[in-house]
């Protein structure tokens, strides 16, 4: 068939610029990575095909002159034919490719954490004042032991007979999720290995290997390990304080990844130990992973080749059975299991998948913390909840249904400077996030960065210290799976089931 | 030299004594009775670390190793090599199914057959190149998605018909190279990569670990090189490159 150039595709946002208060410096042309700018001679010039409205140009436009506004060329409205389906229809006829997209699903699917309430006292218990109390946040991730021995030294006092698992120790109960290098770039996961060496916290290198720059940061880095085993060696496996392996993602679920050839630099190729060019394929499943036994034997693996001194985290998205899947994983011995709720972010997903496939995090964190005490091997595993985590009001409301700590991904990529335009996949971020253009990395500052992802999870985590307060309990350990503290608003019945909470006024 | 009767004993314990004693300064270990103990060599380190097994070894023989060389006296079970870097393993006998996945060196030589899913996802990078060499036949899904190294497939006892009764071969093959006896018609198994007469260069690097591979187990190169070979290489090391389009 004969291509045509033609395209129904309309600019989605229009570039305006007031040429009245520009200054023709130019910065816009220079900080745009979609090229939607250029001078024309005398004035700028706007492409607006090309803008993807990530909010660069206008935050250092020293003249305030660029409006970035939705067109309002409109597509005639319809509730039935939205316009975003309009134009997947338009692109896919004018490719036949596969429609992906980056960040977490745009759908409007009801949040679950925005109908639930937290308790708090009133009298008949008192609050406590978290300036003047110690609250403490401090989190352990891994296997407990179902009980503890002790022998007694000759002046009678107890000592610890028990050998603890490996642990992570946490200062407050959030991680970074796992983004790998070449997903993101190197100066992003620097600044998140900078704020969680000094938050007492740990990042994930997700699917990428571990860049040489990032190995001083070993004991606040959970190294992963997926389908394509990417950079993964003896020493990778033992440079972190856990290894993770990835099964599923809540963007993907069942599906693999996918790094174009285009961004394997001679870095990139370096740290994930593959030729430049190639492109880096995680297939779907792992091929040595085909059961629960296969699992075991892969978190085995790892457990013997790192002398039993790490723990072993399996990452999973949240489907349909996750209750019965988490069971499984953690009786195949996994020591943390990491739940990936339907809403989570991506480099790169197809939209079909990211908008269709998975449950809610909130649903699938009752139902797994209820499953494993019901079993009574709830203690052998610690729970790790994600799935955009937007708030610590969401981070507390995870941990009263059940999680451990909880996981953020998008959130730390906002505080660098996303607008979440979920253009990832494409390379062109202008904020030097999820690009490997060496003129847009530069821009992002891991110091400047790391210091607001600092800011950001100290704020969360007083926050949390306040609502705990108001509860009336100074331990998060003691709002973990409390889910009496929880009310439900809007729900219905079956929701509430699923919650395991009661209505509000109940 | 330090020799370990395995009989009775659990994979934790042997692999603690293997480590052990690697760590005080053995170079050369003997194991005995071994009875499908797992994770034999398991993350061990060390060029000069030589361990013979005799019996049979569980799954994931040589998972992670950097450098050392395991001698199975006997079969192996699955996982061969799983995600090895460096080393050799010498199988005489056959292996199980999921041999060398995501391997990114050292050598792999197998007398007899192998299972499924052997080779997928192995992949070289810079002076590392695996290679998986297997005397006998494999089952399907052979070099799924391989991505560098070579496998050569010789089937030493195989008719001569044109047929290969392999499913899934080298589907999404994007890197690396296998080498096989017999000149078949590649089309029917994968669109990604395609069968080639071999070139100087492929003669050169085949007689290297061909020798090597007879000596390990006293074939005949002479029996080796009966059948001429055949190359199989990817297409583009992009296969799914136009798969997609941005939303």
């Amino acid at each position: 068939m004969t291509k045509s150039s033609f395209s129904n595709i309309q600019s989605e946002y229009l570039a305006v610029i007031d040429h009245n208060k520009c200054v023709r410096c130019k910065r816009c042309i220079q900080n745009c990575g979609w090229g939607t700018y250029s001078f024309g001679g005398d004035k700028i010039l706007a492409d607006h095909s090309k803008c993807v409205a990530c909010g660069r140009c206008y935050t250092y436009c020293p003249e305030g002159a660029i409006s970035i506004i939705k067109n309002p060329t409109v597509i005639r409205e319809n509730a039935n034919w939205q316009e975003p389906l309009v134009k997947n229809i338009w692109r896919q006829s004018e490719t036949g490719g596969i429609v992906i997209s980056g960040m977490g699903t745009t759908f409007k699917y009801k949040k679950y954490f925005d109908h639930i309430l937290l308790d708090a006292c009133q009298v008949t218990n008192p609050s406590i004042d978290p300036l003047r109390e110690p609250m403490e946040l401090r989190t352990f991730l891994g296997k407990k032991p179902s009980k503890l021995d002790f022998d007694f030294d000759e002046k009678g006092e107890p000592v610890l007979k028990t050998k603890m698992p490996p642990q992570i120790e946490l200062q407050t109960p959030f991680v970074f999720g796992a983004m790998s290098y070449g997903s993101i770039s190197l100066n992003a996961q620097k600044a998140m290995a900078l704020a969680a060496r000094a938050l007492g916290i740990v990042m994930n290198t997700g699917e990428g290997g571990l860049h040489d720059d990032l190995v001083p940061f070993g004991k606040n880095i959970i190294v992963q390990v997926a389908s394509g085993r990417f950079g993964v060696h003896r020493d990778y496996l033992n440079s972190g304080v856990a290894v993770e392996i990835k099964i599923g993602q809540g963007a993907k679920p069942g599906i693999g990844g996918h790094l174009p050839g285009e961004k394997i630099g001679i870095d990139i190729s370096r740290t994930r130990m593959i030729p430049v060019g190639t492109d880096a394929i995680s297939p779907a499943p792992h091929h040595d992973i085909y059961s629960i036994e296969d699992l075991r034997q892969l978190i085995y693996a790892i457990k013997e080749a790192t002398d039993y001194e790490k723990p072993v985290s399996v990452k999973v998205a949240a489907v349909h059975n996750i209750a019965a899947i988490v069971s499984g994983i953690v009786r195949a011995g996994a020591d943390i299991v990491y739940i990936d709720g339907y809403s989570g972010g991506t480099g790169a997903a197809p939209i079909v998948i990211r908008d269709h496939v998975g449950i809610p995090i909130e649903l699938a964190l009752a139902q797994v913390d209820e499953r494993l005490r019901e079993e009574g091997i709830r203690n052998e595993a610690s729970i790790i909840a994600a799935g955009s985590i937007r708030s610590s009001a969401d981070a507390v409301k995870a941990i009263a249904l059940g999680a451990d700590a909880v996981a953020i991904g998008t959130a730390a990529l906002i505080v660098m400077g996303c607008h979440v335009c979920g253009k990832c996949n494409t390379g062109n971020c202008s904020w030097g996030i999820t690009t490997q253009r060496p003129e847009l990395v530069r821009r992002l500052d891991p110091e400047v960065y790391g210091e607001r992802l600092y800011n950001l999870i100290s704020a969360w985590s007083h926050e949390i210290q306040e609502v705990l307060g108001a509860m009336g309990v100074n331990s998060i350990e003691s709002l973990r799976g409390s889910r009496e503290r929880l009310r439900g608003i809007e729900l219905s019945d079956a929701e509430l089931k699923a919650l395991g909470i009661k209505h509000a006024g109940l | 030299m330090m020799t370990i009767d395995a009989a009775g004993i659990h994979y934790k314990e042997l692999n603690r004594l293997i480590r052990e004693g690697i760590a005080n300064g053995v170079k050369k270990f003997f194991i005995e009775n071994v009875n499908g103990q797992y994770y034999i060599g398991d993350g061990i380190k060390g060029d000069d670390v030589v361990i013979n097994i005799n019996g049979t070894p569980g799954n994931d023989l040589g998972a992670f190793m950097d450098g050392p060389t395991l001698t199975v006296n006997n079969n192996a079970q699955d996982n061969v090599g799983n995600t090895m870097n460096a080393g050799k393993i010498i199988i005489n006998g056959d292996a199980g199914d999921v041999v060398g996945y995501g391997m990114r060196g050292g050598r792999i030589y197998i007398r007899g057959n192998a299972g499924y899913r052997v080779g997928i996802h192995m992949k070289g990078y810079n002076e590392q190149l695996p290679v998986i060499i297997i005397g006998g036949k494999v089952g399907s899904f052979f070099a799924e998605y391989m991505a560098g190294g070579v496998i050569v497939l010789l089937r030493l006892e195989d008719d001569d018909s044109d047929e290969l009764d392999i499913d899934y071969f080298a589907s999404g093959m994007h890197g690396g190279t296998i080498f096989i006896r017999k000149k078949i018609d590649f089309s029917k198994f994968s669109n990604e990569a395609e069968l080639y007469e071999i070139d100087d260069k492929d003669a050169g690097f085949l007689k290297e670990y061909l020798t090597d591979f007879a000596n390990s187990f006293n074939i005949s190169i002479e029996e080796i090189y009966k059948k001429p070979f055949y190359k199989i290489v990817p297409s583009s090391a992009r296969p799914y490159a136009h798969l997609y389009t941005s939303a």
